[in-house]
């Protein structure tokens, strides 16, 4: 299984799509890592900087609604995954989005509009962290003179395929 | 309680349900493109699992950057064409007979009614125009496929559009499925399947259909579907005439896969097409949308008429019809994609070609090119283009990019005028 939780790399925007997350460009890379330079480079967004403090050492992305939306290039949750950043938590997620997060043994968790406000209400805090635990399905906020735990619930599937590793495992031992 | 088409094809194709909710279904085709499936074909070698589930039921295809434009796409093709080759794939389409996936594999009869698709490309949805489930997907679940010929859903809903009524002049499927996507908003249907319906959808043909189901992911939807008929039967009559007594047996074997009446939705949506007007995108998001006549100043730099969603012989005819006898306004560049080599052998077989070229267009090969901004036709920062495919998102073409939506027709007359244009002005 991967592991989760780190330094959080806040997103203010709905609809984030995956030509954002990653140009079609670079697609013709057959080796992940080489994306791992390229991510959100075509995002525009205040305050977001493309090679900003989070690159490195974010771990986990919080983002408003409809993340992932557009192509269905798995490159994107592998963009994500090479710059260490394997938890996406977001009001919603796109279909295929949030499949190849949790086919590649990641996390994509969808909380309700409210939690999400008050999530980016902490990140005016500065640096804040997240640890995520998946047995007890909660998500443990941290930052420089407080915390606050969030619940999360996962489909039986979803979780099923981050603890055997992907699909491809999953698959493979049941068909 | 009725079903829906999606409910009915579902429980023909479930293979398991691990847990409640969660359907494994079996995929009777998997599609397969030079951009997503390498690395899925690595992955397979690299766990020393490299085989297919069924060779016959696999198609693959090299159309995005198509012929190799640098020594990266170069590799991705020799992947896919070496793998096709180890595994005797009957259906794979190199250069000289490939085309864009989603216009070329309808073209060889390989969707059926009922059928369930997949394919690591997120316009799969576009085959739900015959009335088969189908859905873009990663690589991962592409490679699942490949090996074990099954992908894994959540139960499907459904919200059903009914479109209605006729449409205007100058008002063709684009129009329409830019306002249905407009009235969805970009999520509006995410986790849910687009049921097209109404007397709108039986009077297109199979390429209008194509056109609708096409954008369906455009509102987040999974699959965009609409019911096979007699329009459906007439299209892929060459490839299931060895199957059916005559067409009529053929419509009255797809009933079995058409909603039933009392079918349960999560939502209706009821749009009168005849009060749609020629429309086009004006921001970074599908559904950003306005009718052509409150956008008539803002100049462009480029028309492109191709690709999945609008690069059919249909639209090359309506283009074409708006620019006989006209040529580019000075400064814009014209790029004309014939979306299959059959579209573009017709296409040169009805002088279209020559229509588009004595204009001042320039007439490439089938790929996906510009569409996703990688070849044949990308944008410079600052320049805007009128566009007949599917994402205007920012950076999409080209970074600084700006890309307007709209219909053949109205991209051709955008192209006339140098500035977006309502394609009645021009309409003779
Ligand atoms: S034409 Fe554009 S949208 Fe269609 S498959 Fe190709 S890249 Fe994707």
């Amino acid at each position: 299984m991967k592991t989760f939780g780190g330094p959080v790399l806040f997103l203010d925007r709905s609809d984030i799509n995956t030509d954002e997350i990653i140009p079609a460009k670079y697609l013709t890379e057959m080796d992940k890592e080489a994306l791992g330079p390229h991510l959100l480079e075509d995002l525009k967004l205040e305050g977001f900087s493309v090679n900003g403090s989070w690159r490195g050492s974010a771990r986990v992305a919080v983002t408003r609604a409809n993340f992932g939306c557009g192509s269905s290039r798995e490159h994107a949750p592998w963009a994500l995954e090479v710059n260490g950043i394997t938890c996406v938590v977001a009001e919603s997620c796109a279909r295929i989005f949030r499949q190849n997060m949790f086919n590649g043994g990641m996390l994509a968790i969808e909380l309700g509009k409210a939690t999400i406000e008050e999530l980016f209400s902490i990140a005016k805090n500065g640096t804040v962290e997240c640890l995520v635990d998946l047995d007890a399905k909660k998500l443990d906020f941290s930052w420089k003179d407080g915390s606050e735990n969030f619940p999360f619930s996962l489909t039986q599937f979803d979780e099923a395929l981050v603890r055997a590793g992907g699909w491809v495992e999953f698959a493979d031992a049941r068909y | 309680m009725g079903k829906t088409i999606t409910e009915k094809i579902f429980e023909a194709h479930l293979r398991d349900e691990p847990f409640a909710g969660t359907n494994v279904l079996s995929i009777d085709v998997v599609m397969c493109h030079e951009i997503t499936t390498p690395t899925a074909i690595a992955d397979l070698q690299r766990r020393g699992k490299d085989r297919v589930f069924d060779p016959s039921k696999i198609k693959a295809v090299i159309d995005h950057v198509t012929p190799a434009k640098d020594s990266q796409s170069a590799m991705q093709a020799k992947v896919m064409r070496r793998w096709a080759a180890r595994h005797k794939l009957p259906d794979f389409f190199d250069v000289g007979r490939n085309g864009v996936c989603h216009a070329l594999f309808p073209e060889k009869g390989f969707i059926r009614p009922g059928y369930t698709v997949i394919m690591g490309d997120s316009h799969t949805c576009t085959h739900g125009a015959f009335g088969a489930f189908a859905a873009g997907v990663g690589t991962t679940d592409l490679e699942v496929g490949i090996l074990k010929g099954v992908c894994a859903f959540r139960r499907p809903k459904s919200i059903r559009v009914s479109l209605n009524g006729t449409m205007q002049r100058g008002v063709f499927a684009k129009d329409v499925i830019l306002t249905v996507i407009k009235t969805l908003t970009v999520n509006g249907a995410a986790d849910r399947v687009i049921e097209f319906r109404g007397g709108a959808v039986d009077a297109m043909s199979m390429e209008e259909r194509m056109t609708l189901s096409n954008m369906a992911i455009e509102a987040g939807g999974t699959c965009g579907i609409c019911m096979p008929d007699a329009v459906t039967a007439d299209y892929l009559w060459s490839f299931i005439a060895g199957l059916y007594a005559s067409k009529e047996a053929a419509v009255n074997d797809f009933k079995r896969w058409r909603s039933d009446p009392d079918a349960a939705y999560e939502k209706t949506v009821e749009i009168d097409v005849n009060a749609i007007e020629p429309s086009a995108t004006f921001g970074y998001k599908p559904d950003q949308v306005k009718s052509l006549r409150e956008m008539k100043d803002v100049a462009i730099d480029q028309v492109y008429i191709g690709s999945c969603t609008n690069g059919r012989i249909s639209d090359l005819r309506a283009a074409a019809a708006v620019v006989k006898g006209t040529a580019l306004a000075a400064g814009v560049r014209g790029i004309v994609v014939p979306a299959t080599p059959l579209v573009y052998r017709q296409a040169m077989d009805e002088g279209l070609l020559a229509v588009f070229m004595e204009a001042g267009y320039c007439i490439a090969n089938p790929t996906c090119g510009a569409c996703l901004g990688m070849s044949t036709g990308v944008l410079a920062e600052g320049e805007v283009c009128a566009s007949t495919t599917n994402r205007n998102f920012n950076g999409r073409m080209g970074r600084g990019g700006m890309v307007h939506l709209m219909s053949p027709a109205a991209a051709a007359a955008s192209g006339i005028r140098g500035k977006l244009t309502d394609p009645r002005e021009v309409m003779s």
